[in-house]
């Protein structure tokens, strides 16, 4: 009986938690999946069309994914980009400016300098990104620098144009993210046990060397937990397409998370919207599993 | 310190300088020129660049006055402040229960509730919005500020327990033992020893979801539904998307919505990083 109150209670603990979890979280999932299935116009779609919102997605919706002429476009292959720069972007300068920064005297104001970006809004971020990307190469600061280095080079649109507008977007999300991937890195990279280090360099191995063969390799964990952080908030992507460009120019700078909000909210068309949220969860569920598979080994490690 | 840096020892320590004060300057330069243009007067914003504040150093607090009176702005301040605090003590409050319960209470089926939690974390928030609508709706809590609430709290609440849990877990045994032993119920070693002793973490935690609360677009966007309760990131959007904005606007008005969460980072800048580091995914 004391072992059934004992449960009781603390079952009694969660159960705020997990009310609000199951309402807000797994049960709208469930059912997200469910209107995925389903077809037509307005909040309450009521047409079963089975899977095809997702056949029509990845063969006729061309802002979706359009295979058929090279370079291949669409909100997925935009994705995949982001997944690929703003991953190794936000993961090489984080790196960088750790390992570089470490043990100088400048290593605190560096630090705050690149971290201050994670604090602001994406909608605050927009709006410097838009002042910095401006096409007026008297207003915009990266046309101006361009301009003054290069005097016969004419201004570019890089929000406008739809072979540069990417790489912009990803450019403000590498600035945004940063920050975190260096405060990760530079923590781990100090606690380097420096005799190791030591010991590397009295064997006559150059700073290259031990860089490559004994800090990275230690690194390694922390490396991985930057790089599926990243990969999970590229493909999350939404807020700074949605503020810097709403997805132009004509939707050439759409993410997955993007199109969803359109279809959805835009274009009400509810359950072709879902199709694409479910979508999103397909590269994101084996990474559910790395990260519960990471928590359980830090768990059986204590 | 002793450098540990394999550049350190290289001829290359100046480069490295050099480097670093180039990197720091590329991450400062934007947001430096955003405060800077919001001192400008509407004219010099449209015709030249904040580099140019040298040839031409006019500034004005105009822009500030205008946005705090023009476009309901004021009130979407407030509208921010209404909408974070709540969103940042009840998911504690409510994490902090779950977070005690998983560290030191033992129940059937713990570690697989704790793991589904963990999952979460990953999950993005667009896969619930529409069917959450369609919840508040038929509760009618469509456009009332509980409404977004509940939905911060509970899109907080994997990442919050999370962090607690972790942190209750390294509380020493002994204290819960002697306390037991004595007679004390669950709750009241809850209130009166772990979080007390869990201050730091509190604090990490609700600096993170203070400021990312505040920072939310699309929650707002998407759960309020209500020109009236929008907060500053929607006022500020919604200027960006006009035809022919007003720079002068969006530039002070940018920054009042910064104001407040690089007040919080550079007060409290040691908590924020914790915080944030702790488990790095969310949204």
């Amino acid at each position: 009986m004391k072992e059934r109150g004992a449960q009781l209670r603390a079952w009694l603990f969660i159960l705020p938690a997990l009310v609000l979890l199951a309402a807000y979280l797994v049960y709208p999932t469930i059912q997200t999946f469910r209107m995925s299935l389903f077809g037509g116009a307005g909040f309450n779609p009521t047409r079963f069309v089975g899977l095809r919102n997702y056949l029509q997605l990845l063969t006729h919706d061309s802002l979706f994914l359009k295979i058929t002429r090279w370079p291949p476009s669409g909100a997925l292959v935009n994705n995949i980009l982001w997944l690929i720069l703003f991953s190794g972007g936000t993961l090489v300068f984080g790196l960088l400016i750790a390992v570089i920064a470490n043990g100088t005297r400048l290593e605190r104001i560096v630090k705050s300098a690149v971290f201050l970006p994670m604090v602001i809004s994406a909608t605050a971020a927009a709006v410097i990104a838009r002042f910095l990307f401006s096409p007026d190469a008297s207003v915009g600061l990266l046309n101006a620098i361009l301009k003054g280095l290069f005097p016969g080079f004419t201004p570019v649109a890089w929000l406008g144009t739809s072979e540069v507008v990417n790489f912009a977007l990803i450019a403000t999300g590498v600035w945004i993210w940063t920050g975190l991937s260096m405060t990760v890195l530079s923590a781990a990279y100090k606690s380097i046990d420096t005799q190791i280090l030591e010991a590397a360099r009295v064997d006559g191995a150059s700073p290259w060397m031990t860089f490559w063969r004994i800090s990275l390799p230690i690194l390694a964990q922390p490396i991985s937990f930057v790089a599926i952080t990243m990969i999970i908030n590229s493909l999350k992507m939404i807020d700074l397409v949605l503020v810097m460009t709403v997805g132009g120019p004509a939707g050439t700078s759409r993410v997955i998370g993007f199109s969803f909000y359109w279809e959805v909210f835009n274009n009400n068309l509810v359950g072709y919207g879902s199709a694409v949220a479910i979508l999103m969860l397909i590269p994101l569920a084996p990474l559910m599993v790395v990260q519960v598979r990471r928590i359980r080994r830090q768990e059986s490690g204590k | 310190m002793k450098s540990i840096d394999p550049a350190a020892r290289t001829p290359g320590q100046l480069v490295r300088s050099i480097l670093v004060i180039l990197l720091a300057v590329a991450w400062l330069v934007p947001t430096l020129g955003l405060l800077i243009t919001s001192f400008r007067p509407q004219a010099d914003i449209a015709t030249s660049g904040w580099w140019r504040i040298l040839a031409a150093p006019r500034f004005t607090l105009d822009n500030y006055a205008g946005v705090l009176t023009a476009r309901h702005f004021f009130m979407n301040f407030i509208n921010s402040f209404i909408i974070t605090v709540p969103s940042t003590i009840l998911p504690i409050v409510i994490a902090a229960l779950a977070a005690y319960s998983f560290a030191w209470l033992h129940f059937r089926g713990r570690n697989l509730v704790f793991l589904i939690i963990v999952a979460l974390l990953v999950l993005p928030l667009q896969e619930t919005w529409v069917p959450v609508l369609r919840m508040h709706s038929r509760l009618g809590l469509t456009g009332h500020f509980l409404a977004i609430w509940l939905a911060h709290t509970a899109y907080g609440l994997p990442f919050a327990i999370f962090l607690l849990r972790n942190f209750f877990a390294e509380l020493p045994r002994e204290l819960f033992e002697a306390s037991k032993v004595d007679g004390v119920t669950e709750y009241g070693i809850f209130r009166s020893i772990v979080l007390p002793l869990s201050v730091p973490a509190l604090a990490s935690l609700g600096i993170f979801q203070f400021v990312w609360v505040w920072n939310d677009l699309m929650n707002a966007l998407v759960l309020l539904q209500d020109l009236k309760k929008f907060p500053l990131t929607v006022a500020i959007q919604s200027l960006l998307g006009s035809y022919g904005s007003e720079w002068n606007l969006l530039a002070s008005g940018a920054f009042i919505s910064m104001s407040i969460p690089l007040l919080v980072f550079f007060l409290l800048q040691r908590y924020f990083v914790q915080g944030l580091t702790a488990g790095a995914v969310k949204g």
